[in-house]
């Protein structure tokens, strides 16, 4: 007795092969879409940006002229503002993952602290600009400086760093390890020697990683009270100072089609700042993974 | 002669001196877990320091509103010294209204994507395409907003001509466009952990790729999928200045997408930038608005890491 | 094996139908030359066994049969086979119908986490059958089939996971009954089984072979002494000899057969 009849099997054949090819088609689109979107996103920029992207617009303090103005005062504030937030994440995020993959137990508090990294990272950074307002610019007296952005915007990054030296050290063999034990060394002459050299791709290419945010970033600037303009550069860590992204938004803020120019010359120094520190990590990772 | 120095003292004895001195005094091997305790308990810190931020100054607020008008008034009019309201909703619904539309664009897009790259691309086409779409995550929010007004508002201007400049869905757009690699990369993820062995299994009874994907993959892959689409959400109620640049400024209380919005957000920018002095209701307001958004995208979190823990699939 | 031996073994079946017809086949992972040359004919309502060392191109002869081979990049093929007639080696062909008529069951028990009911119907619904009541019976017919509906009949809603390996492993057959295919290949579908339940699964096969034609790769000598009508020895990726079960291992007309076989060597 057969239950199934193969002849309508057979017809139902053909809906179904169509269907298959239409949706792969459109999976594809899907696909390509977001791929399209990024084209037309450079383009636009490109386009609209080239005219004013020269050696001038390096060179100069922002003005209410649009022919004369310049990203000088912000791209420095930028590179500051890197320089603070490099040494500062990177200390507290590589600390925090030896700690908790090397040193603390699997009790309730390294799972508190775990879980506290994961949802530190889904907040807001607004919210983290709000933070640093009450606690850097206000109670610390910091004011709109290079040093309490540095610190919020440390913050803000950690978890990235933190989970990524978390994989890296987790990713060193154990051998390794073990080698270096055998060898009569501490816990903490082998993690110095052995684990975090090996470590340091994943490290740096996570740091670079978190860097990128930081400068992309300008929520949280905005509500520590950033100028959005400045025409002086700081000269210590406790000066006022503005960065790129403050910059863009000014001028994307202003109806006149000539600051909207400016705003996609402001982007093409961004983005290329960011192809840097990418390229950078890309390098870093070729160069030591033919280590192993 | 190489051993020359040694004659006195072999490398054992050097080794135990060394080990000796290693132990009394002043010691790294002591010292090192204490100071990366105190470093891993930053990021504690940090979680208590914007909780009690946000409580202490929220509850300044509420000594000069009331934490009824807070949640039930409709107006959110916050500028006028005698005829302010503090009405949390209107932002709510531009907040609301925003991520609607982003999760429209990006729960289609981005799982079409992943279902794409897990089940029909090469490996070689899939190792080209992803890390572009990582590009995509990667830019930054500013750029975005810099593209939703002076690109996708005056495309969408041209075919409705009743869209304000400023309005709910160009920003709405974007962060969809914004989101897509998130829910792409993380629902792929939770797809390719679908063992091949059932793969086979589908295809072997004479499956088509579309039907295992629909029937087999996504259905087994739903967790994943679901914390990933959760945590976009929770990433399009916290963005800033896409909302700020493209939606404008106006807290309305409706579902009308075409006209000028506020996001809880874009008041936050707003409140910053202009000359609020401090200890003013209207600064205390921002921490209000915070509050609010803190604990919306807090509770998408939990449901996402609930999610993805209670319903992981075992192979 | 030589062109004549093929020719010996169909004719001695003159009155039996060929399900498959394998012609020349080569085939080749990137370089490594897998299957040379391969003539193998499949009998309908025939248990065909193929036994053969490890890495000799059993799985990938069994999974080139229902095309399951293309899944891995950069498989080449030359040569044929016929299924019923048709070049199965041809794109044109398409592969979901070839898959409706030949079913697969592997060497892991791979059910889907669904329900032990959603698994059985799983089959028949991508055909298009819809209708409820003939699902029900669909179940019922393949479960009992597979001799696993005394242990499953009062928890066909509970996910498919709960079962034992055996217990999977039949439901497994009984999904591949389910669309009531014409030939069920089988790779090793017992290795990964108690003997209890190998024992089930092979009073099974001797079952199923009056209403399907089966080829089965195993491991196991004895398992393929007492199940199979026909035995193909494979080494390095040839058939050294393809005839009937009971000559193979009575009488093998091979040197490196018997070697096998009494287990000197593999
Ligand atoms: N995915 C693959 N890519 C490349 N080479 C493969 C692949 N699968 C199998 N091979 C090679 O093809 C040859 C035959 O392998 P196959 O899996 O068919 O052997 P087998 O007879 O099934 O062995 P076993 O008894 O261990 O299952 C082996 O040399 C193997 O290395
Ligand atoms: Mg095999």
């Amino acid at each position: 007795m057969k239950l199934i009849d193969h002849s309508k099997v057979l017809n139902h054949m053909k809906p179904r092969l169509s269907f298959n090819v239409f949706f792969r088609f459109l999976f594809l689109l899907a696909t390509l879409f977001g791929l399209l979107v990024l084209g037309i996103l450079l383009y636009r920029i490109i386009s609209e940006g080239f005219p004013y992207f020269d050696l001038h617009f390096f060179q100069s303090l922002p003005s209410r002229h649009p022919e004369q103005a310049g990203v000088y005062t912000a791209l420095i504030g930028s590179i500051w503002l890197m320089a603070v937030v490099a040494p500062v994440s990177l200390i507290l995020g590589v600390g925090t993952a030896i700690f908790l993959e090397e040193y603390a137990k699997k009790n309730a508090i390294t799972t508190f602290i775990q879980i506290n990294i994961s949802n530190l990272a889904g907040v807001p950074s607004i919210v983290f600009g709000l933070l640093g307002l009450t606690v850097f610019v206000r109670a610390l007296a910091l004011g709109s400086s290079v040093l309490a952005a540095g610190l919020t915007m440390s913050l803000l990054v950690l978890p990235v760093i933190i989970v990524a030296s978390q994989e890296a050290i987790r990713s060193v063999p154990k051998e390794l390890r073990q080698a270096s034990y055998g060898l009569g060394a501490t816990k903490w002459q082998t993690i110095l020697r052995v684990v975090l050299p090996a470590a340091i791709p994943g490290i740096l290419t996570g740091g670079i990683l978190a860097l990128s945010r930081a400068i992309g970033e300008t929520a949280p600037l905005v509500v520590l009270g950033l100028p959005l303009f400045l025409a002086f550069l700081p000269r210590t860590v406790f000066d006022i100072f503005t960065v790129l992204p403050m910059q863009i938004f000014n001028w994307t803020s202003r109806p006149q089609e000539e600051f909207r120019a400016l705003a996609a010359a402001g982007i093409m120094v961004l983005l290329i700042l960011l192809l840097l520190l990418n390229t950078i990590a890309v390098l870093i990772r070729n160069k030591y993974q033919r280590r192993y | 002669m190489a051993d020359e120095p040694l004659k006195n003292h072999s490398i054992q004895d050097l080794i135990s001196q060394k080990f000796k001195k290693r132990q009394s005094g002043f010691s790294f091997e002591r010292i090192v877990p204490i100071l990366l305790f105190l470093t891993a308990l930053i990021s504690v810190l940090t979680t208590i320091g914007i909780v009690l931020t946000l409580i202490f100054e929220t509850i300044t607020f509420f000594t000069r509103v009331s934490i009824v008008e807070f949640l039930t008034a409709k107006r959110w009019f916050p500028f006028s010294e005698t005829h302010g309201s503090y009405g949390i909703l209107p932002l709510v619904s531009g907040t609301l209204k925003v991520t609607g539309i982003a999760i429209l664009v990006a729960v289609p897009i981005g799982i079409a994507s992943a279902v794409y790259l897990s089940e029909y691309a090469s490996e070689k086409s899939r190792r080209i395409i992803k890390p572009i779409l990582e590009v995509l995550a990667g830019i930054p929010t500013i750029v975005y907003g810099y593209f939703a007004l002076t690109f996708v508002t005056p495309i969408l201007r041209s075919v409705m001509p009743g869209l304000e400049i400023f309005n709910a869905l160009s920003p709405g757009i974007v962060i969809g466009i914004m989101i897509i690699p998130m829910i792409a990369s993380l629902s792929e993820d939770a797809m390719s952990s679908v063992p091949n062995s059932i793969r086979e299994g589908a295809l072997g009874l004479g499956s088509t790729k579309f039907e295992l994907a629909l029937k087999i993959v996504l259905p087994s892959a739903l967790s994943g999928i679901i914390a990933s689409i959760v945590l976009a959400v929770s990433r399009a109620i916290g963005e800033t200045m896409i909302v700020t640049v493209a939606g404008g400024s106006t807290p309305t209380l409706s579902w009308d997408v075409t006209r000028s919005i506020q996001t809880m957000t874009a008041y936050i920018v707003q409140v910053s930038q202009g000359d609020v002095g401090y200890g003013t209701t209207v600064y205390y307001s921002i921490y209000a608005v915070g509050m609010t958004l803190f604990l919306f995208t807090l509770i998408m979190n939990f449901i996402a890491q609930f999610v993805s823990r209670r319903f992981r699939e075992e192979y | 094996m030589s062109e004549t031996q093929a020719q010996m073994s169909m004719n001695e079946n003159d009155g039996n139908k060929l399900v498959y017809k394998t012609n020349g086949l080569n085939l080749w992972y990137g370089e490594n030359h897998a299957l040379k040359d391969i003539q193998l004919h499949v009998v309908e309502n025939e248990v065909t066994a193929i036994i053969g060392p490890s890495g000799c191109g059993k799985s990938t002869y069994i999974k080139t049969l229902n095309r399951m081979i293309e899944l891995i990049p950069g498989v080449k093929t030359t040569g044929e086979i016929l299924y019923r007639g048709r070049n199965i080696l041809d794109k044109t062909y398409p592969v979901e119908e070839l898959r409706t008529k030949v079913g697969m069951v592997f060497q892991k028990p791979n059910p889907f986490p669904k329900s032990i009911y959603e698994n059985v119907v799983y089959g028949p619904r991508i055909h298009g059958i819809r209708d409820k009541k003939i699902l029900d019976q669909i179940v019922e017919k393949s479960l009992r089939g597979a001799a696993i509906w005394d242990e499953v009949k009062d928890r066909l809603q509970t996910n498919a996971y709960g079962l034992s390996g055996g217990q999977q492993q039949r439901l497994c057959i009984a999904r591949c009954m389910a669309i009531e295919p014409d030939v069920i290949l089988m790779d090793e579908p017992t290795s990964a089984l108690d003997p209890i339940s190998t024992l089930k699964v092979e009073e099974l096969l001797q079952e199923l072979k009056k209403n399907f034609s089966i080829i089965i790769v195993t491991h196991n000598m004895q398992q393929a002494a007492r199940i199979s009508d026909k035995t193909a020895f494979f080494l390095n990726g040839e058939v050294i000899e393809f005839t009937k079960t009971s000559k193979i291992f009575s009488n093998p007309s091979d040197k490196r057969t018997e070697d096998y076989i009494t287990g000197r060597f593999g």
